[in-house]
Parts: C-alpha cells; sequence; structure tokens
C-alpha cells in the first residue's frame, strides 16, 4: 500500500530546473529520511506535497503527486482542502503569538469548528501526542512566544497533529534546537510513526540513520538513491551517496 | 457554507484592491486637474475678458504682443515707429482715464453716452490706442482691433516679471519664482546635507545605543513639528537675527528660507542615510576591520560606499521636501518677485506664491489659470525627482546584486 | 546640534507660549481684532479636520497596505501601485491645497467646507498610511504564514487571524503619529476650508472652520496689530506644539504598550 508518491517530477525556478525526474514513494506508517547537500532540492520536493511551494510566483511543476490515491494537483482540488489533511513542521519553530491552547486550537478554528468541547478534547490529545501536555497543561493560557524552543518546537508539532492528518512533513524540524531537545523531537517521531507517515528532511546523517526507515539521498535536483536506511548506510549501490554518507563532500 | 466563505473572500480581496488603486487615481485625478484649470492660461489673450485693444482704422499696426503692450502702456515706448506704424507719438486711452478727457456729465449718470464719445475719440485722436471694454463700442466705431498674441509656454517659465493684476496687461513670467525655489533649496541642501549625515553617520557608528535611543525619538519629533511653527519660529528668531547680523533693511530673505528649510529638510534626510548606512552587512564591516582598517577607514571605504545609493536617495527626497514646502517659507523669505542675486535678498518661491495669491484670485480668471499652471511646474518638479529617485534606487540594487 | 535644534525651537515657544495658556485661551472665542480672547473655534475645526480625514484615510490606506503587501505578487501591478502611491507622497502640500479646490470646491461644488478640507488632507495622509502598514506588514515574519497556510488556513484567514494581530501595534502607532502631521498641515486647507477670522463653531461638514495652523499664520504675519496679537500666536504655537509633543509620546507608550502585550498575550 502507499500513502504518498512522486512521479515523473520535475519542477521549475523561472528558468532554473531545481528538480529533475523524481520517482518515490511513501508507504504508510513509515518515516523517510530526505538527506543531500543543502541547495540541491530536498525542500522544494517536500514541499510539493502540501502545495507550499505554489506561494511562490515562478514555480512550475511538471509530473503527479498523490497522497491517499489522489491528485493533489488536479484542477477540480483545493488547496486548503489539502494542507489540512497534511502537516507540516518548519526549521525554526513558528508558533503564532497567541496562547498555547490557540495554537493547537488553530487548525481547527479556521475549518470552522468552534465548540468548545471538540476544541478541548483535540488540544489535549493533540499535545499529548506531541509529548507536551505534561510539561505545559496548567498553562494553556500563556504566551506560546514564553515557552522555550525546543517546547515551541513540539508545540508546532502538536499544532500539525490536531487536524488529524495522514501525512506529515518536517523540514529540518531539529536543526534549530540544543541537543537534548532534538532527542525528545527524534522520541517523538518514533511514537507518531505508529499512527502517521512522517517525510522528513534532515542535514544530520546520523540523525537519518537513528529515526528513518527509508532514506532518499537528493543530489543537484536528482534523486540519487532511495532505499532502506539500513542498506543506504551500510551497503550504498550509488558511488555518490557513498561519497555523502562517508563526508568526502557536501 | 463554504462557498458562502469563498464568495465572501472574494468580496473583500475586491475592496482591498479598489482601496489600492486609490493612490493611483489620485495622482491621476491630480495631474487631470491642474492641466484642466492650469492649462487654459497658454490658449488665452492675455488681456482681461471682453477687453479689447482698439486703434483708429488709419492706423497700420495690426498685431502686439504683450511685452510692446505693456511698454507702451508704461510709457516706455510713446512713438507708433517703435512697434512698426508712422512716425507718430501714441495717446493712450485706458478706461480708467477717461475723466482725463470727458467728464462726467458728457459721460451721463448712467453712462449712457460712453460709446458714443469712444467713437467720437477715435476719430479726434487718430493717434490713439485704446484699452476698453467691447461693450463699450459704438455700432461703426471708427476704429480696428489690435490683435494681442497669446501667452506662449516661453514667456511663462523664461518671463522675468510677474505683475498678475497690472493692467490693461498682467505679466506672468515665473524665471524669478524658479530661480527663487532653487536658491532657497540649494541654501538648505548647504545646511542640510553636511549636518544631516554627520548626524547619521553619528547615530549609526559611532554612538552608544543609549545617545541614539535619545536621538531616534528628537529626530521623530522635529518631523513633525508643523510647518507654520517652523515659520513662525523663523520670523520671530532668524530672520531678525539675520537683519542685525547682516546690516539689512529686511531679514526677509533667501538665507532665512534656506535656513529653516536645511532645519526642516534634516529629519528625512538623517533617517534614510541612516538605515542606509544600516544595511551593510555586518560581515564586510568585519572583513575590514580584519585587516588592520581602523574604524574610520571602514566607514570611508566601506560603509559609505556601499550606502551610496540610498544617501543619494535621502539628499534627493530632502530636495522634495525643501522644494515643495511653502507654509514656513512664505513666512520668512519676503514674497519679492524680482530675481534674487545673492542670498541676502528677499525672494518667493512656487509653492508660496500659490499660497499667497490663491486665495485673492476670481474663480477661472487668467491670474487663477496662471497659479495652477504654476502648480503643473511644481508638480513636474517632484515627478523628475521622484523618478531620480526610483532610478538611484534601482541602480543601487544592480551595483549590489 | 540636532538636539540643540529641537531644543531651541521647542523651548523659545513653550517658554513664550506657556504664559498666555489659560482655561479662557483654550475655551473663549477669539475677539476684539483677534488681540483678545482665546482660540477654541480654531481648536474645534482642527479637531473636525482631523476626525474627517482619519474617517476617510485610515480604512483606505489600511486596506490598501494589505492588498500591496499581502496580496500582489511581485509584478508590474504591483510595481506600479509603489510607484503611484511614492509619487503621491512627494507631491508638495500647496499642489493638494490646489487639487482639493480644483476637485472638491470648484468641481464638485462642495465649496469652502469642513468635507473640502478633510478630503484633501485625507488624501495627503493616504500615502502615510499605506507605507506605515505595509511597514507594519512587513515586519510580521514569514514563517507565521507558512505555519498557517501548512494548517490551511486561507489567505484571508491568515491575514485576520495571524497576521494582523501581529502587525496591528505598529499599525496603531503610524496611525495616530499620521494623526500630528494632519494636524499641523496648512497649505492644503487654505483654499478648502479655512477660515480667516470665524468666531463661531461649525454646526455641519458644509461650514468653514478655523484651524489652528492657518490661525498661527494668520496672527505671525496678517494681524492688524501685530504687538498685540504676538501674545496670541505664542499660544497657538504652543498648543499645536503640545499636540504634536502629545502625540508622539501616546505613540511610544502604545508602541511599548501593545508590543510587550503582542508577545505575551
Ligand atoms: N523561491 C525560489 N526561487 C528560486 N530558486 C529557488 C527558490 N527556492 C529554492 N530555490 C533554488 O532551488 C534549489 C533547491 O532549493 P531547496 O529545495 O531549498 O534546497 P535544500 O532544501 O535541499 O537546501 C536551490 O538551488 C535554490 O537556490
Ligand atoms: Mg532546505
Amino acid at each position: 500500500m502507499i500513502q504518498a508518491s512522486a512521479k515523473n517530477i520535475n519542477v521549475w525556478y523561472g528558468d532554473f530546473l531545481a528538480l529533475k525526474e523524481i520517482n518515490m514513494s511513501f508507504e504508510p506508517n513509515s518515516v523517510t529520511a530526505l538527506i543531500g547537500p543543502s541547495g540541491c532540492g530536498k525542500s522544494t520536493f517536500l514541499r510539493l506535497f502540501n502545495r507550499m511551494n505554489d506561494l511562490i510566483s515562478n514555480f512550475k511543476l511538471e509530473g503527479k503527486i498523490t497522497v491517499n490515491d489522489k491528485d493533489i494537483y488536479a484542477k477540480d482540488v483545493k488547496i486548503d482542502e489539502i494542507r489540512k489533511s497534511i502537516g507540516m513542521v518548519f526549521q525554526k519553530p513558528n508558533p503564532f503569538p497567541k496562547s498555547i491552547y490557540e495554537n493547537v486550537a488553530y487548525g481547527l478554528r479556521v475549518n470552522g469548528v468552534n465548540d468548545r468541547r471538540t476544541l478541548d478534547e483535540t488540544v489535549e490529545r493533540s499535545l499529548k501526542q506531541a509529548a507536551l501536555w505534561d510539561e505545559v497543561k496548567d498553562n494553556l493560557k500563556k504566551s506560546a512566544m514564553s515557552i522555550s524552543g525546543g517546547q515551541q518546537q513540539r508545540l508546532c508539532i502538536a499544532r500539525a497533529l490536531a487536524v488529524e492528518p495522514s501525512l506529515i512533513l518536517m523540514d529540518e524540524p531539529a536543526s534549530a534546537l540544543d541537543p537534548i531537545s532534538t532527542a525528545k523531537i527524534e522520541e517523538l517521531i518514533f511514537e507518531l510513526k505508529k499512527e502517521f507517515t512522517i517525510i522528513i528532511v534532515t542535514h544530520n546523517l546520523q540523525q537519518a540513520g537513528r529515526i528513518s526507515d527509508y532514506t532518499g539521498f537528493f543530489y543537484l535536483g536528482e534523486l540519487i538513491e532511495h532505499d532502506k536506511t539500513q542498506k543506504m548506510f551500510l551497503n550504498p549501490s550509488q558511488e555518490r551517496t557513498q561519497n555523502y554518507i562517508t563526508g568526502r563532500f557536501g | 457554507m463554504k462557498k458562502f466563505r469563498k464568495i465572501i473572500e472574494k468580496f473583500i480581496e475586491a475592496v482591498l484592491f479598489s482601496s489600492s488603486t486609490i493612490t493611483s487615481l489620485t495622482v491621476i485625478l491630480i495631474i487631470i486637474f491642474l492641466f484642466k484649470e492650469g492649462i487654459g492660461l497658454f490658449k488665452s489673450s492675455p488681456l482681461e475678458k471682453n477687453y479689447v485693444i482698439e486703434v483708429s482704422k488709419k492706423n497700420p499696426v495690426k498685431e502686439l504682443n504683450a511685452t510692446q503692450l505693456k511698454a507702451i502702456f508704461n510709457q516706455d515706448i510713446t512713438n507708433w515707429s517703435l512697434v512698426g506704424g508712422n512716425n507718430d507719438s501714441i495717446i493712450l486711452f485706458t478706461t480708467s482715464n477717461i475723466t482725463d478727457y470727458y467728464s462726467e456729465e458728457e459721460l451721463g449718470s448712467n453712462l449712457e453716452h460712453l460709446n458714443e464719445k469712444m467713437g467720437e475719440f477715435i476719430i479726434q485722436h487718430p493717434n490713439a490706442i485704446m484699452y476698453i471694454s467691447s461693450k463699450s463700442l459704438p455700432v461703426g466705431f471708427g476704429g480696428h482691433n489690435v490683435k494681442v498674441k497669446d501667452i506662449s509656454v516661453n514667456d511663462f517659465i523664461f518671463g522675468k516679471q510677474w505683475y498678475p493684476t497690472s493692467e490693461p496687461i498682467p505679466s506672468y513670467g515665473i524665471w524669478p519664482m524658479i530661480i527663487g525655489t532653487l536658491m532657497v533649496t540649494l541654501g538648505a541642501l548647504l545646511i542640510a546635507i553636511p549636518l544631516g549625515i554627520s548626524t547619521a553617520i553619528f547615530m549609526a557608528e559611532v554612538a552608544h545605543i543609549r545617545i541614539r535611543n535619545v536621538l531616534k525619538p528628537v529626530i521623530e519629533l522635529l518631523s513633525g513639528i508643523p510647518s507654520v511653527v517652523f515659520g513662525f519660529f523663523g520670523l520671530i528668531i532668524i530672520v531678525p537675527m539675520i537683519q542685525q547680523t547682516f546690516h539689512l533693511v529686511v531679514g526677509e530673505t533667501v538665507l532665512a528660507g534656506s535656513i529653516i528649510l536645511g532645519i526642516m529638510a534634516l529629519p528625512t534626510i538623517i533617517t534614510i542615510t541612516e538605515d542606509a548606512l544600516r544595511t551593510t552587512p555586518q560581515s564586510l564591516k568585519e572583513a575590514s576591520l580584519a585587516l588592520g582598517a581602523t574604524r574610520w577607514q571602514t566607514l570611508v571605504r566601506v560603509v559609505i560606499p556601499y550606502s551610496k545609493s540610498g544617501i543619494s536617495t535621502a539628499i534627493i527626497l530632502g530636495i522634495g521636501r525643501a522644494i515643495g514646502e511653502t507654509m514656513a517659507v512664505l513666512m520668512v523669505t519676503g514674497n519679492a518677485s524680482n530675481i534674487p542675486h545673492s542670498f541676502l535678498v528677499p525672494t518667493r518661491t512656487i509653492p508660496a506664491t500659490i499660497a499667497a495669491e490663491l486665495g485673492e484670485v476670481s474663480y477661472g480668471g487668467l491670474h487663477f489659470k496662471a497659479l495652477f499652471a504654476l502648480g503643473i511646474v511644481l508638480f513636474l518638479f517632484t515627478i523628475i525627482i521622484n523618478l531620480t529617485v526610483e532610478f538611484v534606487k534601482n541602480s543601487g540594487k544592480r551595483s549590489r546584486a | 546640534m540636532v538636539v540643540i535644534i529641537l531644543f531651541s525651537i521647542l523651548g523659545f515657544i513653550i517658554y513664550r507660549g506657556i504664559s498666555v495658556i489659560s482655561w479662557d485661551f483654550l475655551t473663549k472665542m477669539p475677539d476684539d481684532g483677534m488681540t483678545k480672547g482665546g482660540i477654541l473655534p480654531a481648536i474645534v475645526g482642527t479637531g473636525y479636520l482631523v476626525l474627517g480625514s482619519m474617517i476617510f484615510a485610515f480604512p483606505i490606506g489600511v486596506l490598501s497596505g494589505i492588498y500591496t503587501h499581502e496580496y500582489l505578487k511581485d509584478s508590474w501591478l504591483k510595481t506600479f501601485i509603489r510607484f503611484m502611491t511614492n509619487n503621491l507622497s512627494g507631491i508638495p502640500s500647496i499642489v493638494f491645497g490646489l487639487f482639493g479646490m480644483a476637485l472638491f470646491v470648484n468641481y464638485l461644488k462642495f465649496g469652502d467646507s469642513i468635507i473640502a478640507g478633510s478630503l484633501t488632507l485625507g488624501l495627503l495622509t493616504l500615502p502615510v498610511v499605506i507605507r506605515t502598514t505595509e511597514e507594519a506588514l512587513k515586519s510580521v515574519e514569514d514563517s507565521l504564514r507558512l505555519g498557517s497556510y501548512a494548517l490551511g488556513a486561507t489567505k484571508l484567514q491568515t491575514i485576520h487571524r495571524v497576521i494582523l494581530p501581529v502587525a496591528y501595534p505598529n499599525i496603531i502607532t503610524g496611525l495616530i503619529l499620521s494623526i500630528g502631521r494632519v494636524s499641523g498641515e496648512t497649505a492644503p486647507i487654505l483654499f478648502t476650508v479655512a477660515a480667516y477670522f470665524l468666531p463661531k463653531l461649525p454646526s455641519s461638514i458644509h461650514d468653514q472652520v478655523m484651524a489652528l495652523p492657518y490661525h498661527l499664520y494668520v496672527l505671525a504675519t496678517s494681524g492688524t496689530n501685530m504687538e498685540k496679537t504676538r501674545p496670541m500666536a505664542y499660544g497657538t504655537a504652543f498648543v499645536l506644539i503640545s499636540i504634536v509633543l502629545i502625540i508622539n509620546t501616546l505613540a511610544s507608550i502604545l508602541r511599548r504598550r501593545l508590543g510587550k502585550k503582542v508577545k505575551m498575550n
């Protein structure tokens, strides 16, 4: 079974070809890490899945992206509907300058849900899933800006979980955090895998090795290799992957 | 429900869009209305409406221009031969000197005999030139009409005299005001540029953060003081000071205008220059310092060249502020419409002229049109300034990319 | 140096003006060729003009700023609107006066009236309000926008629920500062509303009014009895300066207060 897939993807920014002929698919309840030197197109690829690139004016896409067997770039698709069913976590924690509670409830509220009971339940469930509940349950009304960076990132994860996505996209979610917070996030990803499918961009090869089931190696806009993480790290079939993983470039 | 929300979003977007078009619309409307009211000046005869210049049928002169007419009525030209006629001396006749020739009884209590007398006059005085209302011409009048050349753009821009109300021919030459405006602005810049840029450098590169935190609001305040208050201050303090220092008859001079305008342009120049200096990347400065350059050398060789386009923008905007300023200048420059030959004589600027005279003119008259034409000139100045700013900004961006 | 200039101006006017200020000065009609009495009608007139121009310029300016910053992508339309807005802000205030007279007073036949003056002042402030709004929106981090979109919020929801709550302290501060600017403008009202001497309060928006800055101009330059109107002029200048001072202080207090509130919430 396939949760999400990319077929014959080419992406341009103006005249610049940022992604070339990418084919990739993702199994449910798996974690896939996207690695590669910076500028190789990892973020661009990741953002195809919730159509965030649409916000860039000179962006052009060729190929087909499906999530839950639905072509998300089809004409009759509503972008905000797509984004609701797919969670995203960014590199820098970006909580809204609202209370912790309102941050988590945001996705529901913009969806027209205002029922107090539903909101309360969802906020609690999401914060628990994001392993933040115990730390903030007495301070739900406090500003999200007042908690630590690591907590903020977990809050952003909770915020993404609240809309019950089937797929979660993470773009270097731990690169702005200290080692302890990073460990917490990694632990959390491990837990989340039970219920969600996760695609995560990371700069940190150890991290990719620790948390992912599959790894895709991007280089200059091409997908060089995509395989089980174990296999990729121990016995890559491509020389360029080997070179990157052993630190010879990038 | 979803549909409904979509419609609302579209509607709000439309509202937002129409708001954003208002500025463009206003600029266009300003252009239209300035031209609508002002351009008429250049298609009109300089004579008052319904007034005509008449001479005897025997007189060969058929056309005169405004300068000649003015000279004739000022008695600078007293012989017809100088304007292409016979060698006869000119006799002036205007509605205001009728009584030199005819008593009130002769004209009748309601001027009912006026027309008849006009007819008589031109027969008796074949060398006369008459400036009269076309309504006072009798049937079978024995004179012929002298054409007066329309006011030209050239006369308007380069004319050296501004006598908008003189009879029978007003003059609308704005050259003295253009020079006056430029001189006052130039003086203001000589004061504001060195002072403004050094303050900006001080704030951006030298001053302690605490001093900066004091200076910032001070400058904000300075830019918030109304121009009449500056004018008032200038009138009470600076004008007498100049008068005493230079032993002048009047202290209201180009210099007074320049000083006040210089002060008023300061906040613009300081703020924009400081912003520009601040955009210099820290890495660039550190690179220079690491190579052993002193702070001062870094400033002169790295920071200032890097911010060049920003500083130029600041100066040009400062010019814009100075050229357009009205009230303060009006209050301190003395409003004499002659070409200033030094900084210590009175002058008048374009905006000050509009402000001083528009209140007293009749709607739609020549003078009214002339003031709107002045507005056009001022508007063109500002457009040029804006285009220059745009150009400088873009070239700055390109050279950095 | 700049500080010295400012304080000499402020100091001088406050020093001379403060002794003139009294309850009567603020609440009485001018009297006796403007040598006695107060400046009430000018204060009221300026109040009306500020109010009128704000009613016009605030909504339109803020909406316009939101549109250009949040909706317009980098296109020729954005460049054009920006260029026009910059142009409008560079046009001298006296030209606005001419325009206001031609359009509102004569063409639309409002006559010299509060409405004509307010609209003229409103147009003059419009670019300032737009610029303020855009600056405030620019200071909102893009990551917040992305975060909101990623949760499926529409553009309008993002603006309404995330961007404006963050940006509004700066917008409000800017708006307040522009009030100060408007209350001191003279040139645009010369031919659209301002009355030389009108010792009564306006009863409708079609009335002429006196206004503080114009009143100061009149007192300073064309009073019938310069010696006796001087104190009145000092007093008026003092009131004008006080308005600016109060507004600037208010703005900076508000900026700090609201800024904190948004952060802590
Ligand atoms: N908005 C954009 N406009 C133009 N080029 C872009 C844009 N975003 C990214 N790129 C280019 O596309 C390439 C891939 O970028 P990105 O996906 O961000 O790389 P990564 O996340 O792997 O570091 C880079 O060369 C980058 O310069
Ligand atoms: Mg990236």
